[in-house]
């Protein structure tokens, strides 16, 4: 309620595209040129071509991290991982891919950039970023964001970010998109001259807060508590498996305590003493092979975190929606109260309350002139609210129908990615096993002259 | 005395560990005195001669030929390989069958106790009948480990269940503690029945024949004291003091004790820690499951999928169980009566010396020493053996399940393809 209208423009459509002046010239040209280009325009105007970038076939990597050591905002050291970000363009003829761009970012420009998408793309459901601290641990998984296997994850995590915006259809062509991957220098000046902040809707923030809406968007409605069931379900999930992926560890690791034992007790003897060995080795062998397999287990619990993340952009749509729905509702309310007020006016009868009724009661009558002005007024900002009323309905009706198209496009996306995942996991659960089978037999040789008859089998 | 001495020298065999005197009384087969994996796989290994037991056992088992045709490659089924090796008993051999089960319990006004009923089938001559049943409690029992330790005091006699509950538990009869001990109990007898020299005592086959009245009369004969004196006995013949020959034997068998009792209830403890972090882990694993399905009720195109997959994690669950239950079964039960075997081996107590006895104990006790270890050997390796295959039976059942899971997911994508292009 407290921000300007945002300009309709600016809010449902991406930065405006618009072609270059040499339509023909390669990509590197043309990143040169952009960047220059950019310095001197704001997003709203920008001049990137429509072409080279949707188009032509890019490939987004975010290669390596780097530990470094800078100084924050306040002047205080701070240690943070920075990641290398190359983009390379494919030729068509021949496959190849060239180097175009590289740079380094670090975790809160990522964040900056979503942060930023979220307010000019309000009816798109945003990829999320992989999680800002490591949860659902168990306890050999450090919850220490500098830890290498931690940053080796939000690495792929964020590749996997980058990947999702550049083959989103309507994200893919936004320009701040476009600098964050080729403009290392200047880029979150560039991203805060477009205010965004001050656009964002603080009260899409306040999750707890209520708006009561008198004619909610039933699709909406369900698709809210879809949002919620699936993030609740989710992290169900991911807490359990945390807890089976502990439990599995230990007994692995039980196991490799026979090794030590067998080892020791094979000095001791002659007859058994090869067999015990080999045992020893293979309980070894046993227990240090579910490090991989959990390791592995990560990875799916990664991909399914990523949609417990989707399910808060997914609510943050429904969100946006039931705010537009209530100020519509409360523009509309506001709307028929000041006709009302108008027509009081005009009538002499008072039928609602207002101050300056009050005031009129208590200080004195207004003048026929002050009476017409107050009319006047009103009807200049009945006009003007009829008119805020038509461009919300509009509005409104614009962004179900975006939002809807965006929603059905994730529902595919969602239903697709998860079986891979659930696929997935079968494959580690096939692997696994084969493995394990493997392994025994490997040191079945051993079993077998371990168990061979060696004297008389009883006496 | 002099007797056992006799029938244990008849029977004995013995593997001459690699290096020590290959002294032992008896004719014995001259197997090789430690076992290198080549000489395994050759035929060799099971070409015995001169005891005709030996051959029996051995012609019998052809299957145990296929060794030499053993490569990495595993062209049968890992469980069949794994079966070829494993140890039956030959029936053929045996006179003597003995099982304990069906646990009652009695109330009396002074106590309450548990029976157990002991049926045996015999086809011996010296027994009165070809089948027996009667019902002991623990104390019986105790009263015939007794009985035979003052009998045989050079012998190693097998140990029995622990006579108080185990820490953890608060009803003394509760189900499993009873089911444990039972298979103890059973463990024990047929232990005393194999041996080649116990399974001829008189206190044993009175324990098995005779009748409440009968048995009770005949336990009040005899004075139990003797039985510190025969542990006095044994403890001598293991400590060896001032016996002339052969200390070296014996200094090993006692180094040999030692380090095997550490390492077997270091064993005991890891097998039973195992066991429950298995049992945990099964826990959150049946939790696992059903979330699945939970969520599959929010969904429409991947409610199957999540489906599948919740039934792929529950018949794994399944498989577990099948598992550990294998685990309990043959592995824990074997590795804690070693452990128990292992105290009993240990006790030296310094009482005095018995020369007279000493030279005559001294070879029982070696032989029967060597039987022992025989027998600890082979057990073990069965035990172990066990749990590998019980292993490998869980991971293909659980292969085939995901595997089927995985069919029916790349079948479904197919019918799907082809349905859209339709």
């Amino acid at each position: 309620m407290e921000q300007a209208a945002p300009d309709p423009e600016r809010l449902w459509q991406p930065a405006p595209l618009e072609p270059l002046s040499h339509p023909d010239a390669g990509l590197e040209s043309m990143v040169g040129e952009e960047t220059k280009g950019a310095r001197d325009e704001g997003p709203g105007d920008g001049t990137m071509t429509e072409n080279n970038f949707s188009l032509k076939k890019i490939e987004i990597s975010v290669s390596e991290a780097e530990k470094r050591t800078g100084r924050n905002a306040m002047n205080m050291q701070e240690t943070y991982t920075a990641y290398l970000i190359e983009t390379r363009s494919v030729e068509h003829n021949d496959g190849q891919s060239v180097l175009t761009d590289s740079l380094w970012r670090r975790y809160s420009e990522f964040e900056l950039l979503r942060n930023y998408l979220l307010v000019y793309y309000p009816h798109i459901v945003v990829p999320p970023l992989p999680e800002k601290r490591a949860e659902f641990v168990w306890h050999k998984l450090s919850a220490d964001n500098m830890d290498p296997d931690f940053v080796e994850r939000r690495r792929i995590g964020l590749e996997n970010f980058l990947l999702r915006v550049a083959s989103h259809p309507i994200l893919c062509r936004d320009k701040i998109f476009y600098l964050f991957l080729t403009q290392e220098g200047n880029w979150k000046e560039t991203v805060n001259e477009t205010g965004f902040q001050l656009k964002a809707d603080s009260r899409l923030k306040a999750l707890n807060a209520t708006f009561r809406v008198k004619n909610p968007d039933k699709r909406f409605i369900e698709l809210k508590h879809y949002s919620d069931e699936l993030q609740s379900v989710i992290s169900h999930l991911l807490r359990v498996r945390a807890r089976v992926a502990d439990r599995l560890y230990g007994v692995y690791k039980v196991h490799g305590n026979y090794g030590r034992v067998f080892s020791e007790w094979s000095a001791i003897e002659k007859e058994m003493g090869d067999g015990l060995q080999s045992a020893g080795h293979h309980m070894d062998v046993y227990a240090s092979s579910i490090d991989d397999i959990l390791e592995d287990e990560e990875h799916y619990a990664d991909q399914l975190k990523e949609y417990l993340f989707y399910a808060e952009a997914l609510r943050a749509v429904c969100r946006k929606h039931e705010l537009m729905q209530y100020d519509l509702e409360m523009a509309a309310q506001d709307l028929a109260s000041k006709k009302q007020q108008c027509e009081e006016l005009a009538t002499g009868t008072v039928r609602t309350f207002s101050l300056k009724g009050m005031t009129t009661k208590l200080f004195g009558q207004e003048t026929p002139e002050q009476r017409e002005a107050r009319i006047k007024m009103l009807e200049e900002q009945i006009k003007e609210g009829e008119q805020q009323l038509k461009s919300k309905n509009l509005e409104g009706r614009e962004f179900v129908r975006n939002a809807w198209a965006d929603i059905e496009r994730f529902k595919e996306q969602k239903n697709h990615d998860l079986k891979e995942a659930l696929i997935s996991y079968a494959v580690m659960q096939i692997s696994m096993c084969k493995k394990a089978i493997w392994d025994v037999l490997k040191d079945c040789a051993v079993l077998f002259f371990f168990c061979a008859p060696s004297g008389r089998k009883k006496s | 005395m002099e007797g056992e001495c006799r029938a244990s020298q008849a029977r004995s065999w013995g593997l001459p560990a690699g290096g020590a005197g290959g002294d032992s009384p008896g004719g014995d087969a001259p197997l090789p005195g430690s076992i290198s994996s080549s000489s395994l796989l050759q035929a060799e290994v099971l070409d015995l001669d001169e005891d005709e037991d030996d051959l029996e056992v051995f012609s019998k088992d052809a299957s145990l030929m296929d060794m030499n045709s053993f490569s990495p490659l595993m062209p049968t089924s890992p469980l069949s390989m794994i079966n070829q090796v494993k140890f039956e008993d030959e029936p053929d051999l045996k006179d003597l069958f003995i099982t304990v089960d069906e646990p009652e319990s009695h109330v009396t006004t002074i106590e309450t106790f548990i029976t157990y009923r002991i049926i045996t089938k015999t086809s011996r001559g010296e027994f009165d009948s070809s089948e027996f049943e009667v019902r002991r409690r623990y104390q019986d029992f105790l009263w015939l480990k007794e009985k035979l330790e003052e009998a045989h005091p050079t012998l190693i006699i097998p140990p029995l269940p622990e006579k108080f509950i185990v820490k953890g538990m608060v009803e003394r009869f509760n189900d499993d503690f009873i089911e444990t001990r039972r298979k103890a109990l059973h463990k024990f007898l047929n232990r005393i029945a194999d041996h080649p020299t116990l399974t001829f005592n008189e206190d044993f086959k009175i324990f098995l024949t005779a009748q409440a009245s009968e048995f009770s009369s005949h336990k009040k004969q005899g004075p139990g004291l003797l039985s510190r004196m025969g542990q006095s006995v044994r403890a001598v013949a293991l400590s060896m003091r001032g016996v002339k020959s052969r200390p070296e034997e014996f200094m090993e068998m006692n180094n040999f004790i030692e380090i095997f009792s550490q390492k077997i209830n270091l064993i005991d403890k890891i097998s039973q820690r195992i066991y429950k972090e298995e049992r945990e882990y099964l826990d959150e694993m049946k939790e696992y499951g059903p979330i699945h399905i939970l969520w599959s009720a929010s969904e429409e195109d991947l409610a199957d999928t999540l489906k599948s997959v919740a039934s792929c994690i529950d018949k794994c669950c399944k498989a577990t169980e099948k598992r550990m239950s294998g685990f309990s079964e043959a592995l824990l039960p074997v590795v804690h009566e070693y452990v128990l075997y292992s105290e009993m081996l240990m006790l030296t107590e310094e009482i005095g010396k018995l020369e007279d006895k000493v030279e005559c104990a001294n070879n029982a006790l070696k032989a029967d020493w060597e039987r022992w270890k025989q027998n600890m050997q082979n057990d073990i390796k069965s035990a172990f053996t066990n749990m590998a295959e019980e292993n490998i039976l869980y991971y293909e059942q659980c292969l085939a399940t995901w595997e089927s899971f995985l069919t029916s997911q790349t079948d479904l994508h197919l019918e799907e393809a082809s349905e859209d292009k339709l």
